[in-house]
């Protein structure tokens, strides 16, 4: 069977780019967080500075065939704003945590985009006809006469360019004490939780002054906080099951039908440590950083510091399949916790895609350098790609990167010392039905595609 | 509309610059005003406009506008949904009625419920009118787009349209409307199963009862095991209106299999809504089944791990028990009902005792004095005791059944040191609900136990340190003076009321004025002696108070006594006062004492020609 990653019937090419090429940075153009929506026909990110921005797929040019159609800006917005806490006399930043999109239910697009604090829900319509005849003006705005006026003018709708409007809907605010970490659409279509490091909230999509507090691990006393959630998602077909992860490496599965709060959960997955890899940062790089449900339900994907793991929903004990992400930075960590690299939070994505002659499981993560990560799982080869403005010609095959760990460094390879830790790749996404993938790097969005000999 | 009817009456007489033209002018050009408070309010006037346009143009350009209309805010949109509902006579008449059909279609798909659901609803009022011809022609064909509509939003409008057309179609269309809805029953989104399975008991009840039985049954049984558990807690309510349809013979194999596996299920939410609906199950299914079945499923409920259900199914202890079949009614409470509630009194949920306490006082009307006696009042007395204080309010404010039953005197012992507790307890908000329930106490435990134990505080809650008590004290002092009387007030309230004009708290001499004011209210006339000999004097000499907060009530409390005073108490006592007041350093005491001197003259014509003379 073909493989996703490094068989040599199946390659990546480089499709767009998007962002500015400068090289010194603003803060707020910093890409926070990416994500398809159900029919993959649109994309959206959002960014530190608060905006979320949409991209539409645009159908297949007749000039250049060879491209299967390319992401263009549909619409662009600002969705949060920078506020202040007054009581808390707290700064509350307005980058974007996540974008969750809502399955679409009219010929309008509907997502949710979260800050720390306050989660929205946006409504993105497009219009193309205007209404055009006034009774008391004439067609240049004039006012006309009102003595004069002797017959009634019904407006007459126009047709006009085509109009993308994003506009608020509801603001979901004043729940979480701490940062939002995570949101997530119910199956069952009118129901969403978020996630903040110490609680999990369920909320009814149309209702906005009320949440039920479902899952809650403050202790009573601050002291004796040991961990704390770090993601939360809804299982994709089952509207009862949820999963949150923890900073300590472990998942648990709560099922809302046993009760109404979710402080039991009933299901806990776990690795039992290996002792002899037992080191002072074993439990910083344990942390879950994301959890995945695979689009099936039948599995989910936790990745923590160094690696990705996937758990069979019917196994707690221990994943079925782990894969190492760059294990090479093991050596580093003690550099990588000065510079507060080793607190990155990695996000991962699933793809299920499959043609008549194909079916591929693959998993794609995140590393430093631009660097990013897939696995495939029914070949188990894996690929390390770079996002670079350097193979950004269209349709430009990207070359197979690696990093050397040995002694000697062979010829192609980069030594672990010579990688940019500043360029990292938090944030990738993955066409729900085609095999096309969104990488965030920086301030840039890369495109890219499958390259179909 | 019809006062609006004038002018657009005379456009039709004059053409030439009519200024009548200009106000409807104006509405139709702020249909698209950027203020969405102007377009709302021409919108709330479509009927204006529509007279104005005549049938003819509505139609053919007013309604063709509105269709494409729906880029608006929910608020216009909803008020155009209910606007339409009673468009008929607007666009000609039943005859034309399915010119309305386009837009409050497009309506129907918008994403906000409250728009959707007013769509549906105007949809429901206009198939009415239209003929069974049209209904077919126009009607049914619109119901068909929703039901087969690419978005979830139109086919759960869709699921409210099957039940009007159906009984006025014809066998072929009634046929595809089954069909029709069998499908939406099973969409892929779970949207679609709920809106499908909350019209499931209505569109029942517009079927034949062979289909009921065919169709119906098989639909109910699979929503009621759904995969999500928010499309099977709907079935529930379905249950009720299949059982009521079906023949009680047909009910055992048709529908309790359903509703056993429903009191069972996994998930809460579901057992929650069976608790919920409990008393109309009850009735729905008729009394042998409650016997065997629903009394085992209802005990079951009261001892569910789940507190919100446990909490449901309390609530309903008192109907259900009310609605059992009466000539084994007390042998089926006493040995399966009683036990479970003994339980729930000392559940580890407050909400579920909380639930338990506003209706377990019910049962001793259905049990009966020698039962309550030996049974419930135990209960009572564990509750009054619970230390919860909500739990405790839920048993005081329901007294009065057990009154009826068994006399107020065999709880007293226990009820003083519940309610002494609630007076004096550190949430303001339950001493606030206590004071609301002394009226009723002070009814049914009688004046002399009243001053013996309760008066006392009462008092105290007049100088509690929170606003909202002392208001409510006041308040409650109305009403004790409305039970007890004028004689009454004269004796125990009153001296008490007056001794605090002398605290050193100005807010506790406030408190004498606002006191004062509602005893005057009630004693009113016949009993102005109080007023005059005590309370006038003690006012009077308030107005020295040296907190201008104090004076200008005194300025407000002469305005309420005045008119219980006569001429010359008025001449001699209030107004010196009073224009002292006016002439008051403080802006505000200044104000209120001019208000007085005005508002004396205008509260009564007598009193004010006295003050002339």
């Amino acid at each position: 069977m073909a493989g996703v990653a490094g068989g040599n019937d199946f390659q990546w090419c480089f499709s767009q780019v998007k962002g500015a090429i400068d090289e010194d940075v603003a803060e707020a153009d910093i890409i926070s967080t990416v994500e398809f929506n159900y029919s993959g026909e649109l994309l959206a990110t959002g960014d530190k500075g608060g905006r979320v921005v949409i991209f539409q797929h645009e159908q297949e040019s007749k000039n250049r065939p060879h491209l299967r159609g390319e992401y263009n800006v549909y619409s662009t917005f600002q969705s949060h704003e920078p506020e202040f806490d007054y009581l808390k006399s707290l700064e509350i930043e307005e980058k974007i945590n996540k974008i969750r999109w809502l399955p679409q239910q009219n010929a309008a697009h509907f997502l949710l985009s979260t800050n720390d604090k306050t989660i929205k829900l946006w409504k993105i319509s497009e219009r193309d006809k205007r209404a055009e005849g006034y009774n008391l003006k004439d067609e240049d705005g004039r006012l006309r006469d009102p003595f004069r006026i002797t017959s009634l003018r019904v407006p007459v709708l126009m047709p006009m360019d085509l109009m993308v409007e994003a506009s608020p809907r509801r603001i979901f605010a004043n729940a979480h004490t701490y940062h939002i970490n995570s949101i997530s659409v119910n199956s069952d279509h009118e129901t969403y939780l978020s996630a903040d490091d110490l609680r999990i909230n369920l909320w009814h999509l149309e209702i906005t002054d009320r949440s039920f507090n479902i899952v809650d691990i403050k202790p009573a006393n601050m002291e004796e906080l040991t961990e704390v959630i770090t993601a939360a998602e809804c299982h994709p077909h089952q509207c009862n099951v949820f999963v949150y992860s923890s900073s300590k490496g472990t998942i648990r599965l709560c099922d809302m039908r046993a009760a109404a709060l979710c402080d039991r959960h009933s299901k806990f997955f776990e690795e039992p440590e290996d002792p002899s890899s037992r080191s002072f940062f074993s439990e910083i790089i344990s942390s879950i950083s994301d959890v995945k449900f695979s689009h099936s339900g039948r599995y989910m994907m936790t990745r923590d510091y160094l690696s990705v793991k996937v758990w069979d929903l019917n196994m707690e004990n221990r994943p079925v399949e782990t894969y190492q992400v760059h294990e090479y930075l093991r050596s580093k960590l003690c550099s990588l916790y000065e510079n507060d690299c080793i607190f990155d939070k990695f996000e991962c994505c699933w793809n299920e895609w499959h043609s008549q002659v194909l079916y591929l499981f693959a998993i794609m993560t995140g590393s430093y350098n631009n660097f990013f990560r897939m696995f495939d799982r029914n070949t188990r080869r894996d690929i390390t790609l770079e996002a670079s403005r350097e193979s950004s010609k269209p349709r430009a095959t990207l070359k197979p990167r690696k990093v050397s760990t040995g002694g000697k460094r062979k010829k192609d390879e980069i030594s672990v010392d010579s990688l940019d830790f500043n360029k990292k790749i938090l944030h990738t996404a993955w066409h729900p039905k085609d095999n096309v993938i969104a990488v965030a790097a920086t301030n840039n969005l890369y495109i890219f595609q499958d390259k179909i000999n | 509309a019809a006062e609006e009817g004038g002018p657009c009456q005379s456009k039709m007489a004059g053409a030439d610059g009519d200024d009548s033209l200009y106000p409807i002018a104006v509405l139709i050009d702020e249909l698209r005003n950027e203020d969405v408070q102007l377009r709302l309010n021409s919108i709330k006037k479509l009927s204006t406009i529509a007279l104005a346009l005549g049938v003819e143009r509505t139609r053919t350009e007013l309604l063709p506008f509105l269709t494409d209309t729906i880029y608006d805010e929910d608020e216009v949109l909803l008020a155009l949904a209910e606007q339409l509902g009673n468009f008929t006579m607007l666009v000609g008449g039943p005859e034309y009625v399915h010119c309305l059909l386009p837009p409050l279609e497009s309506l129907a798909t918008v994403e906000e419920t409250v728009v959707r659901d007013k769509a549906v609803e105007s949809l429901r009022k206009i198939s009415q009118e239209h003929s069974p011809v049209d209904l077919e022609v126009h009607f049914e064909p619109l119901v068909k787009r929703l039901a087969s509509g690419d978005w979830f939003t139109s086919r759960t409008s869709a699921c409210g349209l099957f039940s009007v057309c159906y009984p006025r179609v014809s066998s072929t269309v009634k046929a595809e409307i089954r069909q029709h809805f069998r499908t939406l029953c099973s969409d892929d989104t779970p949207m679609v199963r709920r809106a499908a399975a909350s019209k499931l008991g209505e569109f029942a009840k517009v079927l034949e009862l062979d289909y009921v039985k065919s169709d119906i049954i098989s639909l109910f049984t699979a929503l009621a095991s759904d995969e999500q558990d928010s499309v099977r807690l709907l079935a529930v309510e379905a249950c009720v209106s299949i059982a009521t349809l079906l023949p009680q013979e047909d009910l055992e194999t048709l529908v309790m299999p359903t509703l056993r596996q429903a009191a069972e299920d996994k998930s809460w939410r579901v057992r929650y809504m069976v608790a919920d609906k409990f008393s109309e199950l009850q009735k729905a299914v008729g009394p042998e089944i409650t016997k065997n079945d629903l009394v085992p499923a209802f005990q079951n409920l009261l001892k569910d791990c789940e507190a919100e259900v446990r909490a449901a199914a309390a609530n309903k202890v008192k109907e259900f028990c009310e609605n059992l079949p009466e000539d084994n009614r007390e042998q089926i409470i006493m040995t399966h009902i009683l036990p479970c509630v003994k339980e729930l009194v000392s559940d580890t949920n407050q909400h579920v005792k909380s639930a338990l306490a506003s209706v377990i006082m019910g049962l001793s009307t259905i049990l009966g004095k020698d039962n309550t006696i030996e049974h419930l009042l135990p209960l009572f007395l564990a509750q009054l005791k619970d230390e919860c204080p909500e739990v405790r309010l839920n048993i005081i404010s329901n007294l009065d059944c057990v009154n009826e039953v068994i006399g107020i005197r065999q709880l007293s012992q226990s009820l003083l040191p519940a309610i002494v507790e609630l007076a004096e307890d550190a949430k303001w908000r339950v001493r606030l609900a206590i004071i609301e329930y002394m009226p009723l106490l002070a009814g049914q435990l009688g004046v002399e136990f009243f001053d013996e134990k309760l008066n006392t505080l009462c008092m105290a809650w007049l100088i509690d340190h929170v606003y909202a008590i002392r208001e409510a004290a006041t308040c409650n002092l109305m009403k004790l003076v409305e039970k007890f009387g004028a004689e009454w007030a004269q004796n125990t309230i009153v001296p008490k009321v007056l001794g605090m004009a002398n605290d050193p708290n100005y807010l506790h001499r406030m408190t004498t004025l606002f006191c004062i004011n509602v005893i005057v209210h009630c004693c009113g006339y016949p009993y102005r002696e109080i007023t005059t000999k005590q309370m006038l004097p003690v006012v009077l000499k308030m107005s020295n108070d040296q907190v201008a907060n104090v004076r200008f009530n005194v300025a407000k409390s002469l305005q309420k006594i005045g008119p219980v005073l006569d001429s010359n108490a008025l001449q001699t006592e209030v107004k010196p006062v009073l224009e002292k007041l006016a002439s008051d350093t403080d802006m505000d005491v200044k104000y209120f004492a001019q208000e007085a001197i005005s508002g004396e003259c205008l509260s009564s014509s007598t009193i004010v020609d006295k003050l002339n003379t």
